[in-house]
């Protein structure tokens, strides 16, 4: 979901730590050393990565800039390829006939089975192309605020493991819990209270 | 969530203490509640942009709470539109107001600036209620008065 649909989604985070300076180039380094890579003619069934925002297959990070303004802004894109499993079913009974055929045998061993298969996702993987899906982010690097935007909880969570290896900070995903721990102006002894209270019910 | 609507309903000043450019701060086209009895979960949706608020209502006074509510954030000549889930605090299906056109490539900027300044509007007012909230909560001033408001409220 982009930053410029109609409609959008987003997760705050606080990011934890510094980088070293200087920081655009730490960034940079950080995000050509994880940009995506393409799988469309690999055997690789998934890539994880990060694209520039403005083009998203595009990863020359050089050429398109990813600082605005005061903004880091950046993509994270997710190639999915997912062959259903009834055409797997199909070539991997097929090439167990083959198989058979061949070698004039009536059973093959588990390991030849699944030999097979792995055969047969290979060559699969090799012909039908990834489906991308571009996450956009916004980091206000400093405020320490980052907005992801998406709620999914997949892509949240590669966003979190990818975000670390990257630049080597660690990204808090904001909710009530961690709002009230961590960016709230509450006092430490607020803090404590709020802590040990339980849900108030409102119709007793 | 369920003092949110109570403040919606009942002190829409209280919101220019968050953000003064505030005119009104509504419930949308979408409330759900959810009511935990004896180990087992209720929810209640209530959807629709015509549809009446009275059975959130009636579920409250049956001992439910908001887990889940769309809002209209209204300032003088713009609207907001958006939802917000108490677990998370993610902001979903979020409506900004009109931006200009992208018609050349050096547009993205200033359009993405613009893009920026109003999701922050929207994010600043929700955490803004929530850490007004947390002081509230952890004040003696919740259950010496806002309690016994809002079980008025919910039970008039």
């Amino acid at each position: 979901m982009g930053i410029f649909s109609s409609s959008v989604s987003i997760t705050q985070y606080f990011v934890e730590g510094k980088l070293d300076e200087p920081i655009i180039e730490t960034i940079s380094k950080g995000l050509k050393k994880q940009s995506i890579e393409e799988i469309d003619n690999e055997s690789s069934d998934k890539a994880i990565g990060w694209t520039c925002f403005n083009d998203p297959f595009n990863t020359d990070f050089d050429k398109n800039p990813f600082l605005i303004g005061t903004h880091l802004v950046f993509s994270m894109r997710i190639d999915k390829k997912s062959i259903p499993a009834k055409i797997v079913q199909k070539h991997y009974t097929l090439e167990m006939k083959k198989r058979l055929e061949s070698s004039g045998r009536e059973f093959l061993s588990k390991t030849e089975k699944k030999e097979i298969k792995d055969h047969v996702l290979h060559l699969l993987n090799l012909r039908i192309p990834a489906t991308p899906n571009i996450y956009d982010l916004i980091w206000n690097y400093e405020e320490g605020r980052l907005w992801f935007f998406s709620n999914l909880k997949g892509a949240n969570e590669e966003l979190e493991t990818l975000f670390t290896r990257s630049f080597k900070l660690k990204l808090i995903r904001l909710f009530p819990y961690s709002m009230a721990t961590l960016t709230s102006p509450l006092s430490d002894m607020e803090k404590d209270t709020i802590a040990q209270l339980s849900q108030t019910r409102f119709t007793e | 969530m369920t003092w949110l609507w109570f403040s919606t309903d009942t002190n829409q000043d209280y919101f220019k203490t968050i953000d003064e450019t505030i005119t009104t701060l509504d419930i949308g086209n979408r409330i759900v509640l959810e009511n935990n009895v004896n180990d087992t979960s209720e929810i209640i949706t209530i959807k629709g942009d015509d549809a009446g608020l009275e059975e959130g209502l009636l579920s409250l006074r049956k001992g439910a709470v908001v887990v889940e509510m769309n809002l209209i954030y209204k300032t003088e000549n713009q609207e907001w539109k958006f939802s917000i889930k108490g677990e998370s605090l993610s902001f979903s299906s979020l409506k900004v107001p009109e931006t200009g056109p992208m018609e050349t490539k050096d547009d993205v900027e200033g359009l993405l600036l613009e893009k920026a300044y109003l999701f922050e509007k929207a994010i600043h007012l929700i955490n803004g209620l929530f850490n007004a909230f947390l002081k509230l909560r952890a004040s003696v001033e919740w259950d010496q008065t806002v309690v016994p408001a809002i079980r008025k409220w919910v039970l008039p």
